[in-house]
C-alpha cells in the first residue's frame, strides 16, 4: 500500500522536474543580473568588478583566440597526466598494501602522517627542482590526488567479502583469478569514488601551480591578466576555470555511473 | 606483548625511512635534501623564536577564523536553503558552479577587490572552503528520512526543536564530510594567499627561504605545514568519532546484519 | 445473526471520520485512493482497521493523523477538526527502524516529545520510567535503538507513544515487520497497555487474525477506491491470551467472517450503500 502511494506521488515530482530546472536557470540569471547591477550601481567600482555582460563578452572573445585554447590545453594536459600517474600509482600500491595484512599495518602510521600534509607545502621544492616547467604542476597534482585514490582503494580491498573470497578459493580460483573476479569488482566502486574526488583535487592543484609557480596554463594567464590590469579578461578566465570544473564533475559522474551500472549500491563518500 | 608489536608497527616504517634518509645524506651533502641532523637544528633555530609570534600564529589565526566562519555560515545557509524547496531549486545550479571553481583563483580576484589585507586572506579562505559545507548541508537536510520526519511532526516537534533534534543530527554525516574537505581547502588557501600576496605568514616565509636558497630552512617550513596538516586531521578525526558515534555504530550493525 | 452490528446510539465520539476522500493528482490522471469513509470511535475503544493490500489504509491513517490533507471530508478529534498533527494523538509507524532517532539513546527518544512540550523534568522522568517499564524495556535506557532487535525497537516506539499520554493512539501496521513470536508478545503488550490506560486505539493491519485477536471492533475496508465494507463488534472476552482466545469457536467464526469479507472486497464487491453514493 505504501508502495502504491509513493508510485502515485512520484509522477507528480517528475512533472515538477521542468519547474525545478526552470528555477535553477532563473537562479543563474538572477546571479548574473545581480552581478551586472552591482558595478553599474557603483556599489563596487567597475574597474575592480566589471559588469557580467562585459565579462561574458570577454569570455566569448577568448573562445575565439588560439592563445586561450593553448592555455586550456596546457592546464588539461597537466590535469590529465597528473591524475593518470596518481591513479596508476595508487591502484598498484593500494592493492599491494591492502591485500597484505602485514603491509597494511606497517604502513598505516606513515600514511596517516603523510596524507594530511598539504600539497602546497611542496611548492617551494617544486620550484627549486623544476622551475616553471610542467613537472612542477605534476608534482603537486600527483601528490594531492594520489591520497584520494589510495585511501579509497584501501577501503575497497578491506571491504572484500571474506566468504566470497574463500568460496572462490575453494573452487580453485588462483590468485590472479580471485583478483579478477572477487577483489576488483568489490573495490571498483571505491576506486571510482576516489578517482572522482581526485579529478577535482587535481584541477585545483593544476590551477594553483600555474597561479603561484607560474607553470604554463590558465592559472598563469589569470595572474598575468590581473597584474596587467586586463580585469574583464581575468574574470572571464575565472569563469572558464569554473566551467572546466563543472565539465570535469559531469564527466566523472558519467563515467562512474557507466562503470557501476551493474552495481546495486553506488558507494557514498560519507562513509569514508 | 601485543602492545610492543603494535608499537613496532607504529614506528617501524617511519624509523626505517629516517634511517634511509640519514644514510643517503651521510656521504657528500645533497643540495636539495639536507641531512636529518642539520634539518633538526635548523627547525629549532628557525621556528622556536619570534617567528612563532610574527608568522605562525597569525597564519593559524586567519586559518581558524576563515574555517570557523565558513563552517558556521555554510551550515546556517545550508539549513535554510535545504529546508525551502523552491529556494534550493533556485540556487543549487549556481552554487554547484561556485563549488566547481578552483578556489585558488579567488586569490587574485579578492586581491583586486579588497587589496592585500588580513581580511582579504580570511575572505579568501571563507569563500573557498564554504562550498563543500554548504552543499553537503543542503544535501543532508534534503535527505532527512520521511518516516522520521513524520514521527517528529506527529509529536509536535517543529521549528527550532525540529532543526536541533531532527534536521541537524540527521544531516551531520554529510556535514562532517563537507567539513573534512573544507579543512584541507582552507589550509591550501592559507598557504597560497600568503605565497601570492603577502609580506608575512608561513607561506610567505617559506617562499622567501626558497628564493634565497636557504634549503634546510625551506624544508623546516615544509615540515611546519605538514605538522599543521597532521594536527588538523587528528583533531578532525577525534571530533568526528565523537559527533558521529551513533552513525558509525549504526553502519556497523547494518553491515553485520 | 452471526455478526453484531455496531450499536446505533453512541456517546460523543473521540475520533470521527466524516466523508473522507483522498485523490492523488498524477500525470496519468487522478487516482482516487479513498472514496468516502465515515466512522466514529468512542473514547477508550480499541478498533482494528483491516483491508486488502492497496486499500488506502496508510492514506487514511495519514489523513487522520493530520500528516496529509484530505481532498474532501474531515476528521474530528474530540469535536475539533484536525488540520495538522494534533497534540492529543500519537502515531506508531510500521518502519520502527526509521521512526526512532538513531542519534538518541532509548531514554532520550522516549523523552523528546515530552521535553518538546515543556513537561517539567521530574514529571518527565516519571512518565518515561513508567512507559519503559510498561513495555518491558526498563533495563536498556542507555542503548541506542539500532543496538536493539526489531521487536525491541518497536517497543521503544510504543513507549514513546505511551509516555506522550495521547487520547488517541494510531498504529500503522506496527508489527508487519517483526517475526511471529515477537509479534504475539507485542499484540499482548498492546492489549495490556490499552486496558491499563483506556486510551482510544486505531490499529491498522492487513493481518486478519491480528485484527480479530486485538480489536474490540473491526472495520473492514473495501479495495480501492476505498469505502467501508463492514463494521463489526468483536464479542470475545476482554481477557485474551494467545492460546485460549485463538482456540475459541467464536474466534474462528469471527476470523472466518472477516476473511470472507476481505475476499469479497478483493473481488471488487462493494457494499450497497457505497454503490448508491
Amino acid at each position: 500500500m505504501t508502495a502504491q502511494v509513493t508510485a502515485q506521488v512520484s509522477p507528480q515530482s517528475r512533472r515538477a522536474w521542468p519547474v525545478q530546472q526552470f528555477l535553477g536557470l532563473a537562479g543563474i540569471l538572477g546571479f548574473l543580473l545581480t552581478w551586472e547591477l552591482i558595478p553599474r550601481a557603483g556599489i563596487i567600482e567597475p574597474r575592480f568588478l566589471p559588469p557580467a555582460s562585459e565579462v561574458m563578452a570577454a569570455l566569448i572573445r577568448a573562445f575565439g583566440l588560439s592563445a586561450f585554447w593553448v592555455s586550456v590545453g596546457e592546464t588539461m594536459i597537466a590535469w590529465f597526466l597528473g591524475l593518470l600517474i596518481a591513479v596508476i600509482a595508487a591502484v598498484v600500491l593500494g592493492f599491494l598494501i591492502g591485500s597484505s595484512a602485514f603491509l597494511a599495518k606497517a604502513t598505516s602510521s606513515s600514511v596517516e602522517f603523510l596524507r594530511p600534509i598539504p600539497s602546497v607545502a611542496l611548492i617551494p621544492l617544486a620550484v627549486l627542482m623544476f622551475g616553471v616547467k610542467i613537472e612542477s604542476s605534476l608534482m603537486l597534482i600527483v601528490y594531492a590526488s594520489f591520497w584520494q585514490v589510495f585511501i579509497q582503494v584501501l577501503y575497497g580491498v578491506a571491504d572484500i567479502d571474506m566468504v566470497a573470497n574463500n568460496t572462490a578459493k575453494s573452487y580453485g580460483l588462483g590468485r590472479i583469478a580471485r583478483i579478477r573476479y572477487v577483489v576488483f569488482p568489490t573495490a571498483l566502486p571505491y576506486l571510482m569514488t576516489g578517482v572522482r574526488l581526485a579529478a577535482s583535487v587535481a584541477l585545483i592543484l593544476a590551477i594553483t601551480a600555474e597561479l603561484v609557480i607560474g607553470s604554463p596554463g590558465l592559472g598563469r594567464e589569470i595572474a598575468l591578466a590581473q597584474s596587467g590590469g586586463a580585469i574583464s579578461g581575468m574574470y572571464a578566465l575565472v569563469l572558464a576555470t569554473g566551467l572546466i570544473g563543472v565539465l570535469i564533475n559531469m564527466l566523472m559522474r558519467f563515467i562512474e555511473k557507466k562503470t557501476l551500472s551493474w552495481h546495486s549500491s553506488v558507494r557514498s563518500e560519507v562513509v569514508v | 606483548m601485543t602492545w610492543l608489536k603494535s608499537l613496532a608497527y607504529l614506528v617501524g616504517l617511519p624509523l626505517l625511512l629516517m634511517l634511509i634518509w640519514w644514510a643517503a645524506t651521510l656521504g657528500r651533502p645533497n643540495f636539495f635534501f639536507p641531512a636529518p641532523g642539520i634539518l633538526m637544528d635548523t627547525f629549532g633555530e628557525v621556528w622556536f623564536g619570534e617567528r612563532i609570534l610574527s608568522d605562525v600564529l597569525p597564519s593559524l589565526g586567519r586559518l581558524l577564523t576563515g574555517v570557523a566562519a565558513a563552517i558556521g555560515i555554510g551550515i546556517a545557509a545550508g539549513l535554510l536553503i535545504g529546508s525551502i524547496k523552491w529556494l534550493r531549486a533556485l540556487l543549487e545550479p549556481t552554487l554547484e558552479f561556485f563549488r566547481a571553481v578552483p578556489p585558488p583563483v579567488l586569490v587574485p580576484v579578492l586581491m583586486l577587490l579588497m587589496g592585500i589585507t588580513d581580511s582579504m586572506k580570511v575572505v579568501v579562505i571563507i569563500s573557498g572552503c564554504i562550498w563543500p559545507v554548504l552543499l553537503n548541508t543542503i544535501e543532508g537536510v534534503r535527505a532527512v528520512d520521511g518516516v522520521l520526519s513524520d514521527s517528529a511532526r506527529t509529536y509536535g516537534v517543529a521549528g527550532w526543536a525540529r532543526v536541533r533534534y531532527l534536521v541537524l543530527p540527521s544531516a551531520s554525516p554529510q556535514i562532517m564530510a563537507g567539513i573534512r574537505q573544507c579543512l584541507s581547502i582552507g589550509l591550501i588557501l592559507m598557504v597560497i594567499s600568503e605565497m601570492f600576496a603577502s609580506s608575512s605568514g608561513l607561506g610567505f616565509t617559506i617562499v622567501q627561504f626558497q628564493r634565497s636558497f636557504a634549503i634546510p630552512e625551506m624544508w623546516s617550513g615544509i615540515i611546519v605545514l605538514g605538522l599543521i596538516g597532521v594536527a588538523m586531521s587528528f583533531i578532525f578525526q577525534w571530533t568526528e568519532r565523537r559527533v558521529l558515534r551513533w552513525y558509525h555504530g549504526q553502519k556497523e550493525v547494518e553491515n553485520a546484519g | 445473526m452471526l455478526v453484531n452490528e455496531k450499536p446505533a446510539v453512541m456517546e460523543q465520539p473521540m475520533l470521527s471520520v466524516r466523508g473522507l476522500k483522498k485523490v492523488y493528482k498524477t500525470d496519468g490522471g487522478d487516482v482516487e485512493a479513498v472514496r468516502n469513509l465515515t466512522f466514529d470511535l468512542r473514547p477508550g475503544e480499541l478498533a482494528c482497521l483491516v483491508g486488502p493490500s492497496g486499500s488506502g489504509k496508510t492514506t487514511l491513517l495519514k489523513c487522520i493523523s493530520g500528516l496529509m490533507t484530505p481532498t474532501e471530508g474531515e476528521v474530528l478529534l474530540d469535536g475539533t477538526r484536525v488540520v495538522g498533527p494534533p497534540k492529543k494523538m500519537a502515531v506508531v509507524f510500521q518502519e520502527y527502524g526509521r521512526s526512532l532517532f538513531p542519534w538518541m539513546r532509548v531514554r532520550q527518544n522516549v523523552e523528546l516529545p515530552l521535553k518538546n512540550q515543556g513537561v517539567p523534568k521530574a514529571e518527565r522522568d516519571r512518565l518515561v520510567d513508567e512507559a519503559l517499564e510498561a513495555v518491558g524495556l526498563a533495563h536498556v535506557p542507555h542503548s541506542y535503538p539500532w543496538q536493539l532487535s526489531g521487536g525491541m525497537q518497536q517497543r521503544v516506539a510504543i513507549a514513546r507513544a505511551v509516555a506522550y499520554q495521547p487520547e488517541v493512539l494510531l498504529m500503522d501496521e506496527p508489527f508487519a515487520a517483526v517475526d511471529a513470536q515477537t509479534r504475539a508478545d507485542l499484540e499482548d503488550l498492546i492489549r495490556t497497555v490499552w486496558k491499563k490506560l483506556r486510551v482510544t486505539v486505531l490499529f491498522v493491519t492487513h493481518d486478519i487474525d491480528e485484527s480479530v485477536y486485538l480489536g474490540e471492533r473491526v472495520i473492514i475496508l473495501s479495495s480501492s477506491p476505498t469505502v467501508i465494507q463492514e463494521d463489526i463488534i468483536i464479542d470475545l472476552p476482554e481477557d485474551r491470551d494467545q492460546l485460549n482466545t485463538r482456540a475459541l469457536p467464536r474466534f474462528t467464526e469471527l476470523r472466518h467472517h472477516v476473511y470472507e469479507q476481505i475476499q469479497l472486497a478483493k473481488k471488487g464487491h462493494r457494499p450497497a450503500a457505497a454503490v448508491v453514493s
